[in-house]
């Protein structure tokens, strides 16, 4: 018990650092940013006054307020779930376009992580278990340089071969919106599937090696344990010594990765977003950086942060659940 | 495996007692030796040691064989590969082969020195914790956490979107949000380390504390700091690729990630500019497989039991010869 109340202060304390540093960052630029960027925009000639007012709050420009005071304001706002309001699409807040767009996103990231999560602990498994063979030598540094490519350059090059030379699969967004009504109808999922398929395929590509070396990894450790001895003496079949004895006590590692992938969900596919156009938090990000869309920046941040925090402390305890010896440990 | 068959002189046994450990410098000879040995004996870190060799001499040397100034434009507007132009030209006509090379210095050392100061302040960090213990340990240990917790790429994104753009802003968000996984394996190393006999007699002889730190300690997590730091670059190239990649880098400094910006803003994509945007990536993955094959050899001498098993033994002598 002792553990897990110190494990939740952690996290209190780790959600308190990421909000001051969304306070601070702003405040801190060098230069004016906020100047700037009125600057910038007006040239292009569509800033209003509530505009202007917005951005100069953002960056505590308009208030003769002391920072603590200031900052108090801030984490009010946060706690009415106030993130401001968005430049590139002004007045909405910010917080309604990212309602919008999250769904997009955790479906997509939800799919992709299920999916390498599986194929890769059970590809992990095998090459442990057949270590030294052919499918061993060739699958464990095919999937270590299938690690190292740049996740986004992956989806550049499959956006290319499949999309625009084979014409396979739609070249952007997230379902066709010129012809389809969003709804739960046929044709709409279809499409979101049609749409879905090929950037859920790279990051599925790109993840599932994490996933198998370290399965790998920790199968290796574990074949060379007493009982997994003792249940080749018995007799026991390949199969039940490989997924019974062995693989259910390696899988233990991944099975903590599991739950921080869920996390980073969010996060962990921004730019796979970005180069298939999809209407998930990622693209939002992409505009919102183009665009300097401060307010959305943040937010965008904030949101990744806390799920990344949530899934942590999920793990967290998880891991305190599933290993006893965890529960012990003093930290030195 | 052992060599020192030859009988020494009995004479050497005592005088070999009352020296102790050897001087310093001969001892970081010794690493460097394991380290060239491990280079040789493994192929796969030979291979990556090549790849990552490759790239680096490339970096140096490349920009002075090009004639061709990597920003300059030309009316030869997207020519897909030829003599002329070995990779191409852009939507504005700049040579593509020529801003890959320039880019490969960019990207390969920004990268590497990077991913050096992204080591030394996880040294610093870690192993002043784990030595000092008590609450300098503590809030050290607090810090490292919470920086590990905090998603790095999104942090690192806000910080790159506020600060001037440029490849300093890029090295400095990077050692900012990527520091902490390395501290924390150093200080639980440290933190074994530091009752050692060799600490202790330091300590006693009045030695300073950072000199036991850096000077006595240090040498001995050398082979782990040589691993965090190669996983860490790949890491950091892999990061910068993509904050360039956003367009948060330089965009007149011709880097790989840069050119993989431009091609996407320029619609390289829709418009089939295959030998735009494919040679900057590979570029980036095979530099990345070279660290990570080098990294791959190094976990394999750091725990024996991943290390490959030679077909001559049978599966039933194997239990035998671990036990």
């Amino acid at each position: 018990m002792r553990h897990v109340i110190r494990r939740i202060l952690f996290y209190i304390c780790a959600v308190w650092v990421a909000i001051t540093l969304d306070f601070f960052i702003p405040r801190l630029a060098p230069g004016d940013p906020a100047a700037a960027l009125v600057g910038k925009m007006s040239t292009k000639g569509y800033i209003t006054p509530e505009m202007q007012q917005t951005l100069s709050a953002m960056f505590g420009l308009n208030t003769t307020d002391p920072l603590w005071l200031q900052y108090f304001k801030y984490l009010g706002n946060l706690l009415h779930g106030n993130f401001g309001n968005s430049i590139q699409y002004f007045p909405t807040p910010v917080i309604q376009i990212i309602q919008q767009d999250i769904g997009w996103s955790i479906m997509l990231g939800g799919v992709a992580v299920v999916i390498s999560f599986f194929i890769g602990c059970l590809f992990g498994m095998i090459v442990a278990w057949k270590r030294g063979t052919v499918l061993d030598t060739v699958l464990s540094p095919l999937m270590n340089f299938l690690s190292a490519i740049p996740y986004f350059w992956l989806a550049l090059i499959s956006l290319y071969l499949f999309s625009y030379l084979l014409n396979w699969f739609p070249l952007s967004g997230g379902y066709d919106s010129a012809d389809i009504d969003p709804g739960w109808t046929y044709d709409f999922i279809s499409s979101v599937i049609q749409h879905t398929f090929l950037p859920a395929l790279t990051l599925v590509i790109s993840s599932m090696a994490g996933w198998m070396l370290t399965m790998r990894n920790s199968m290796i450790t574990t074949l060379s344990e007493d009982y997994v001895l003792m249940a080749k003496a018995k007799g026991l079949s390949q199969g039940r010594i490989m997924f019974w004895y062995a693989a259910r006590n390696a899988v233990l590692p991944n099975i903590t990765g599991f739950a921080i992938a869920i996390g980073t969900i969010v996060g962990g596919q921004l730019l796979t977003e970005m180069v298939f156009s999809y209407p998930g938090i990622g693209y939002a990000l992409l505009q919102a950086v183009n665009q300097q869309d401060y307010a959305m920046i943040q937010s965008v941040f904030l949101i990744i942060t806390l799920a990344v925090l949530g899934a942590n402390f999920l793990a967290d305890m998880l891991y305190t659940f599933l290993d006893p010896r965890v529960r012990q440990e003093r930290s030195a | 495996m052992q060599i020192q068959e030859v009988p020494r002189p009995i004479s050497a046994a005592p005088a070999a007692l009352l020296t102790g450990d050897p001087p310093l410098h001969v001892r970081s000879l010794k690493v460097l030796l394991v380290i060239w040995r491990a280079m040789t004996i493994s192929p796969r870190v030979a291979v990556g040691s090549a790849i990552v060799g490759f790239f680096i001499l490339v970096g140096l040397f490349g920009p002075f064989f090009m004639t061709i100034d990597p920003n300059a434009t030309s009316p030869l507007f997207i020519a897909p590969p030829s003599a002329a132009h070995l990779l191409g030209t852009t939507v504005v006509g700049e040579d593509i082969f020529s801003q890959l090379i320039y880019g490969t210095r960019t990207s390969v050392f920004w990268g590497l020195g990077t991913g050096l100061l992204v080591t030394l302040l996880s040294i610093v960090m870690g192993m002043v914790g784990g030595y000092f213990g008590g609450w300098i340990d503590d809030l050290l240990t607090l810090l490292t956490n919470v920086s590990l917790v905090l998603p790095a790429l999104p942090l690192a994104i806000v910080l790159a979107a506020y600060f001037p753009r440029g490849p300093l802003t890029i090295s400095l968000v990077i050692i900012f949000t990527n520091w902490a996984w390395q501290a924390r394996v150093l200080r639980s190393q440290t933190l074994s380390l530091r009752s050692r006999e060799f600490v202790t007699a330091a300590r006693v002889g009045g030695e300073n504390a950072l000199r036991i730190i850096f000077f006595e300690i240090f040498p001995n997590e050398i082979g782990l700091v040589v691993a965090g730091f190669v996983s860490t670059t790949i890491y950091v190239v892999l990061t910068w690729a993509a904050l360039e990649f956003l367009g948060l880098g330089d965009g007149t400094i011709p880097s790989w990630g840069g050119i993989l910006y431009w091609a996407q803003q320029a619609g390289a994509l829709g418009g089939g500019l295959w030998w735009w945007f494919i040679p900057p990536g590979a570029c980036i993955a095979i530099l990345g497989a070279g660290l990570s094959l080098i990294n791959f050899g190094i976990d394999e001498i750091a725990d024996p039991r991943l290390r490959r098993e030679h077909p001559i033994k049978g599966k039933n002598s194997e239990k035998a010869v671990a036990a």
